[in-house]
């Protein structure tokens, strides 16, 4: 269950950050999500950073503007009242996923004494922990179902996906016992219950699944569907993966290149409640609507 | 133009920042050293926010390609035009086709060199900083290479001659103390870390750079037992994934805090145990590797006094530099 008492605390003289709860749920999300969304309505002058996250959220703001006492009385009577809000109106995107790929599996084999099961590969450690017994069922069960996009971070664009379904089907695995120095951009990332999108090459300590020939960051905004943003992805937006094989790969990368990929995407509505009393069923209805 | 001959070790395109993207993991970015930055400019009569060069440990080499107005503050060096020494926190005229270059970095860690007119690189996100991670913003999101190009804006300048008087530049004492709030995820930590953490002596480690700065050297923190909730992960220091504030202060499995700082990742798994408050994060932009550090705790009311100070001392800078 979630805790129905936030806890506030001020990061320094510029920040409060709220903890909805200490534990990731739906819920915990949704609540940051819609308070998140109720504050940047409110338009509070000396705001200048609202940044929701997985069951907790951070203003920023400039104390000469706002006294910090002020701001958190303020967000405190925001949270008071939105609290309600389990449905929001949403996109859902779908994601090619090349999974054992030849990119990620060179790199995590650089990094075998890094990890806590050197003679496997990330996904064949990942299968085995949460007792599949395949890599095939296991894949089977990740794309099984669409995941939410609980916060967009760390690096620029970076999405942490949360998976849709009751939490004892939730797949967990530890990240790296240290991190890597080296991660391919739009590497398919996975640890604790949070599976994620690399946006950038660099360093990371999450399990390597996969990669993505779809960019989700473009600084230099060339790639057709990110010239209105440079990032993909915002929190509240659901993920479909579509595993491709080497040949997708190699296709969907042309067409990017030739400025012809278009991310399928479709517009819906995700009410809570709904999923809460029918996971399943409320999953087929978001995957029609994408298909539609 | 501007002739990078020897770009340094890390020179960057930097201004106040890019606010308003940290929701899509976008930092602000922007000099660590703000009020060496906003000064720079100031001496050679550039808008505070101009673009400026940021240059870690050590100076660049830059050829002019026309006469311009430069001032160079933040860390001690001698700034040298044409081989021929030139004072810091002061405004200088450089003629066209002469060399600026840099002796060795005697103390701190950063110079912010200000050019009348600005680097006039593209305006991105409402900034012109480099976010490098990101490859964002600056000159071709990146730190600067030999051979680069730099443009630069159309500006007036300022006179020769104009400085900044000793009292008004602001550096960290030895040890370095950096004021920082309790918080966030405080009540993690057991009480005799809570007390060692601020006891025991720091120094910065080698990595330090625009992201954060990593400290060694004090006792492990220990932390309160718990079972760790629902998606955070195994590890005691391990939270579910939150917001980072810029200057939080991180401790991966208990052993080196990291404050992050202005192109701070924006989010992650690991307890913060508090925030450099706001005064004092341009110190940390002249901490010097293995340069002492000590935390020491405050609280909101001496936060929001202290940050009343820095202000004061910069209306200071801008009312000298205006008589």
């Amino acid at each position: 269950m979630a805790r129905t008492e936030s806890r506030y605390s001020f990061g320094g003289d510029e920040h409060l950050f709220v903890e909805i709860d200490e534990e990731m749920s739906l819920e915990a999300f949704f609540k940051s999500l819609s308070v998140c969304a109720a504050i940047k309505e409110a338009n509070i002058e000396g705001v200048t950073e609202i940044c929701p996250a997985n069951a907790s959220f951070q203003i920023k703001f400039d104390p000469d503007v706002i006294a910090p006492a002020d701001i958190e009385a303020e967000v405190k009577r925001i949270e008071a009242r939105a609290q309600a809000s389990h449905r929001i109106a949403t996109r859902i995107l779908e994601v090619p996923a090349y999974f054992r790929d030849p990119w990620t599996t060179e790199t995590l084999m650089r990094f075998r004494d890094r990890h806590q099961d050197p003679d496997a590969t990330d996904i064949e450690f990942a299968a085995r922990i949460n007792d599949y017994p395949s890599v095939d069922a296991f894949l089977a069960a990740f794309t099984g179902s669409p995941w939410f996009v609980s916060m967009v971070g760390f690096v620029a664009g970076l999405p942490f996906l949360y998976q849709m379904v009751e939490r004892r089907r939730q797949i967990q695995v530890p990240k790296y016992l240290r991190p890597r120095t080296d991660t391919p951009a739009l590497t398919i990332g996975f640890g604790g219950c949070f599976a994620c999108i690399y946006s950038v090459r660099g360093a990371g300590g999450y399990q390597m699944f996969g990669i993505t020939p779809m960019p989700i960051y473009d600084p230099q905004q060339k790639i057709s569907y990110l010239q209105d943003f440079m990032c993909l992805f915002r929190p509240g937006d659901i993920l479909v993966w579509k595993p491709i094989d080497r040949e997708g790969y190699d296709s969907i990368k042309a067409d990017v290149e030739a400025g012809r990929f278009v991310p399928k995407m479709a517009e819906v509505t995700f009410d809570l409640d709904a999923f809460e009393r029918d996971v399943d069923g409320t999953n087929r209805k978001l995957l029609e609507a994408l298909h539609a | 133009m501007l002739e990078v001959v020897r770009p340094g070790l890390a020179t960057t395109v930097q201004d106040l920042g890019r606010p308003g993207y940290y929701h899509v993991g976008i930092p602000i970015s922007g000099a660590m050293d703000r009020l060496a930055a906003r000064t720079a400019n100031l001496l050679v009569g550039n808008p505070e926010d101009a673009a400026l060069l940021e240059c870690p440990f050590m100076g660049p080499e830059l050829r002019f390609s026309d006469a311009r107005t430069v001032a160079v503050t933040g860390a001690e060096i001698v700034p040298k035009v044409d081989g021929r020494a030139r004072p810091l926190w002061t405004s200088f005229r450089i003629a066209k086709g002469e060399v600026l270059s840099f002796d060795f970095l005697k103390k701190g860690a950063r110079i912010y060199i200000a050019i009348s007119g600005g680097i006039d690189v593209p305006v991105v996100l409402g900034s012109r900083s480099t976010y490098a991670l990101g490859a964002l913003g600056g000159f071709r999101g990146r730190k600067l290479e030999a051979g680069d190009l730099l443009p630069l804006g159309n500006g007036p300048g300022a006179e020769e001659g104009r400085s900044v008087p000793d009292h008004l530049r602001r550096m960290p004492e030895m040890p370095a103390r950096l004021r920082v709030m309790p918080g966030l995820y405080w009540h993690r930590l057991t009480e005799e870390a809570k007390q060692s953490f601020f006891e025991d002596s720091w120094k910065v480690a080698p990595e330090a750079d625009r992201i954060g700065y990593r400290f060694r050297g004090g006792r492990p923190l220990t932390f309160v037992p718990r079972e760790q909730p629902f998606g955070a992960g195994s590890d005691p220091s391990n939270i579910v994934d939150a917001a980072y504030p810029y200057g939080s202060i991180q401790v991966p499995g208990g052993t080196e805090p990291i404050a992050l700082h202005r192109d701070a990742v924006s989010g992650g798994g690991y307890m913060m145990l508090g925030t450099v408050i706001s005064a004092d994060m341009d110190l940390i932009g002249q901490l010097q590797p293995h340069m002492p550090t000590r935390f020491v705790p405050c609280d909101m009311a001496e936060a929001l006094r202290a940050r009343a100070e820095r202000r004061k001392l910069l209306d200071a800078i801008r009312a000298h530099l205006a008589a």
